[in-house]
């Protein structure tokens, strides 16, 4: 047997992998340090040589704007500006993430339906609004529905005396009462539903009965709320045309109406897209074993496929769901005063632009990272526990 | 055909009910959009304004520069399509012209469209030379499998054909001040030079991000969190007030310079995650194998993973650029680049057009050509994936 070749009792440092390890780290790293501060010393000259403001003392400011179907006042601080954009923005995307799931999945499940006419249509929706881009959709919203395509106040459709549909905004049905003791009710009932449907599925395990756990939690969660409605005394009041304007219910702005509209309309084809990849992927062998046992169509897809789908589609989806938060910037576009609206107002008003925008970008990144932790922490929830 | 319907539109009552609700709603929507296009629109508003629609305010003399390179990049692309390597597949003709309809159909209905707009000899012309091109480049290509030429390498095949193309385009940039680009020139303008420069940037931020060294691992990580967390737009509008202030003073950044940066950046940290996608897909015993046959570990990357990990996403790569290419309308408003639906939109406020409610027909225009654009990519790209094999295990 030849001998092996020896090796020598100490590695020279230049062939050492941990040390090289950490000199390429090290390198790295000063390149970027070299990087940084070459940005920065750019920044330093060219800030001496502009003389501009660069801190955050502009919130003080009075806004000097006011902010559509809202009490903000002129003379309040920049600070309380970005505060209600804030709130506008986080409307937007609630209501959008959940009109657009909604439909989305109508619009997936469609796709795959065995009706040609259905299937045909769902294609055709998905492939036309897939395929244009986001701002277009925005600005036919806004210039081509909104403001030509919805009549004047003057004559303004009035679908069933509930709805007011004007180029002023379209007005519906609302409740009367305080806001705050409403969403306590709502969240109390659906608490009280979640508890009513766990003790059914336990109930129901037990006795080896079919749970409808769902059923039994929409039927505790209706009462809840009806009962609490007849207890407080809230009534509805339905909008109706007044002079130049429309009068009770609650009035959605039309800017609001287009974003939304649009968002919702692009948000939902890419969803749609993702739910029906998802239903493809669900293993062939889960739907003809539910075949085999004799579920019914809606069974079938109800109880086997679909919440297997949507375990597949979650990381997917939860990146549509950012994608539809970080686009509702797009408001601007239409002057819809969220976040980007009204730092590129303040700008415009004079407060500083590089803090300003940096600050709305700080904002969008914090519920970026919030909402990817609710999905992921969903992620985990539904993720298949494998050994 | 009774089977046929009975299993397709009406298998039960419910059935019924929603083929006929949904056939309804579909024929509505072509009746109107028929009637749009032919009977109400008035598509004067596009004649009139068509050479600013699709090149902005090019200089007149200047826009056959614009017609070569048009022409040698169709003439390279179709070249390079038919002088791949490989055995060339005996197909019949009738097959042949059914499947280039499928695939080119929708972009020959199109120019045709255009010529029909620019409604001159001139742009009937231009489409005869377009298609002349395509037919010499079809040309071309064979004539590389059947003569010496295929003996050349890869790289200098594709260079042959793209550098003609390439150094057009560059002819053209040097000859008409970008700011005089505009409407659809622009946009793909955008779009393809920031896709090819945030290519090697995605690359490094992706092998970072799955690099074994932690600094690296976390500064990649950092990069692509703090990009993706953010919106474009916003972006696009603190480039357009701070870009000046973080590069040296001699340099002054125009519209285009600034969305180039940013779309560049941006678009580096969604690649970069694609091809992690990619990376991810490479079974551990690619890298193994190399190892075992004595490569370094940057050769390993190179030579090995990197390469099959890039294939293995290159739908996905197209996906992001389609992206990319729809974002590029985001210019327009927030940096006021004169892209296309920039264009769309200001051509209505024309005195001559003002008020009278023509949006529907310059957005129609301007979304025809995107979508156009967007789905004849995505066809092609899920051709590339069929081919690839990707999707089917």
């Amino acid at each position: 047997m030849s001998s092996l070749p020896s090796t020598p009792a100490k590695v020279p440092f230049y062939r050492n992998l941990t040390a090289l390890k950490w000199a390429l780290q090290i390198l790295a790293l000063l390149l970027v340090f070299a990087l940084l501060f070459w940005l920065y010393s750019n920044y330093q000259e060219n800030i001496s040589k502009s003389n501009i403001q660069t801190d955050l003392r502009f919130l003080d400011n009075p806004a000097n704007f006011t902010i559509p179907g809202n009490d903000f006042d002129q003379s309040q601080p920049v600070r309380d500006a970005f505060v209600q954009g804030f709130l506008n923005t986080i409307r937007v995307s609630f209501v959008g993430i959940i009109l657009a799931t909604i439909l989305g999945t109508l619009v997936g499940i469609a796709r795959l339906s065995k009706n040609f006419m259905v299937r045909t249509l769902g294609t055709v929706y998905v492939e036309l609004i897939r395929n244009l881009p986001l701002l277009l959709l925005i600005t036919f919203m806004n210039l081509g529905v909104v403001l030509q395509a919805f009549p004047r106040i003057e004559d303004a459709w009035v679908p069933f005396d509930l709805f007011v549909v004007s180029n002023r905004g379209i007005a519906i049905p609302w409740y009367l009462g305080p806001t705050g003791q409403l969403v306590l009710i709502i969240f109390a009932a659906i608490v009280i539903a979640f508890v009513v449907g766990k003790l059914r599925i336990r109930q129901a395990d037990k006795s080896g009965t079919q749970d409808r756990a769902w059923v039994y939690g929409f039927v505790v969660f209706a009462i809840v709320l009806i009962g609490s409605w007849i207890i407080f005394g809230y009534s509805f009041e339905t909008p109706f045309v007044e002079g130049r304007g429309t009068t009770g219910g609650l009035r959605i702005d039309p800017s609001l109406f287009a974003l939304l509209a649009s968002l919702v309309i692009y948000t939902s084809s890419h969803i749609a897209e993702i739910v029906r990849g998802s239903i493809l992927a669900v293993n062939r062998g889960q739907g003809e074993a539910a075949d085999a046992i004799a579920l019914s169509g809606s069974q079938k897809m109800r109880l086997i496929i679909l919440p297997q789908a949507f375990r597949i589609a979650m990381p997917a989806i939860g990146n549509q769901y950012l994608n539809l938060i970080k686009n509702t910037s797009l408001g601007a576009t239409i002057s819809y005063f969220e976040l980007t609206q009204v730092a590129q107002i303040t700008v415009g008003n004079g407060s500083p632009a590089v803090p300003a925008f940096t600050l709305t970008l700080l904002v969008y990144l914090g519920i970026s990272l919030t909402t990817s932790l609710v999905v992921n922490y969903f992620n985990r929830r539904l993720a298949l526990v494998e050994r | 055909m009774i089977t046929w319907i009975r299993r397709n539109l009406f298998r039960s009552v419910t059935d019924g009910i929603l083929t006929i609700l949904s056939s309804a709603l579909l024929f509505y929507v072509i009746w109107q959009a028929l009637q749009f296009v032919f009977v109400t629109g008035r598509w004067e508003i596009i004649q009139v304004n068509l050479k600013i629609l699709l090149v902005g305010r090019f200089p007149d003399e200047l826009i056959y520069l614009l017609g070569f390179s048009l022409l040698a990049l169709v003439f390279g692309i179709s070249s390079l399509a038919a002088g791949g390597r490989g055995p060339g597949k005996q197909i019949k003709l009738a097959r042949t012209i059914w499947e280039a309809f499928q695939r080119f159909g929708l972009l020959i209905a199109t120019g045709a469209l255009l010529i029909a707009l620019g409604g001159d000899m001139a742009s009937l012309l231009f489409g005869l030379y377009v298609i002349l091109a395509v037919i010499a480049g079809r040309i071309f290509g064979s004539i590389r499998r059947k003569t010496a030429l295929s003996k050349l390498p890869g790289i200098v095949w594709v260079l042959i054909n793209v550098l003609p193309a390439l150094s057009l385009i560059f002819i053209s940039i040097s000859q008409a001040a970008l700011e005089e680009w505009g409407g659809f020139l622009i946009n793909f303008y955008l779009a393809i030079v920031s896709i090819a420069l945030c290519f090697p940037l995605g690359i490094l931020l992706a092998l970072g991000r799955r690099s074994a060294l932690p600094l690296l691992r976390w500064l990649s990580t950092a990069y692509i969190e703090l990009i993706r967390g953010a919106p474009l737009f916003v972006l696009l509008l603190l480039a357009g007030v701070a870009l000046e202030f973080f590069i040296p003073a001699s340099i002054t950044p125009d519209p285009i310079f600034r969305s180039v940066t940013v779309f560049t950046l941006f678009t580096a940290a969604y690649l970069a995650e694609v091809i992690r996608g990619g990376l991810q897909s490479i079974p551990k015993g690619q890298a193994e194998a190399g190892k075992a046959l004595g490569m370094s570990a940057t050769k390993i990357t190179v030579l090995i993973t990197l390469p099959q990990a890039l294939r293995n996403v290159i739908p996905a790569q197209i996906g992001q650029f389609i992206s990319l290419f729809k974002d590029t309308t985001l210019a327009g408003v927030a940096l006021s680049v004169f892209e296309l639906l920039n264009v769309g939109t200001a051509i209505t406020k024309q005195d001559d057009y003002l008020g009278q409610g023509l949006v529907y027909e310059s957005l129609a225009f301007v979304g025809l050509l995107f979508w156009v654009g967007s789905y004849v990519m995505s066809r092609e790209s899920q051709r590339i994936e069929k081919k690839l094999g990707v999707g089917i295990r």
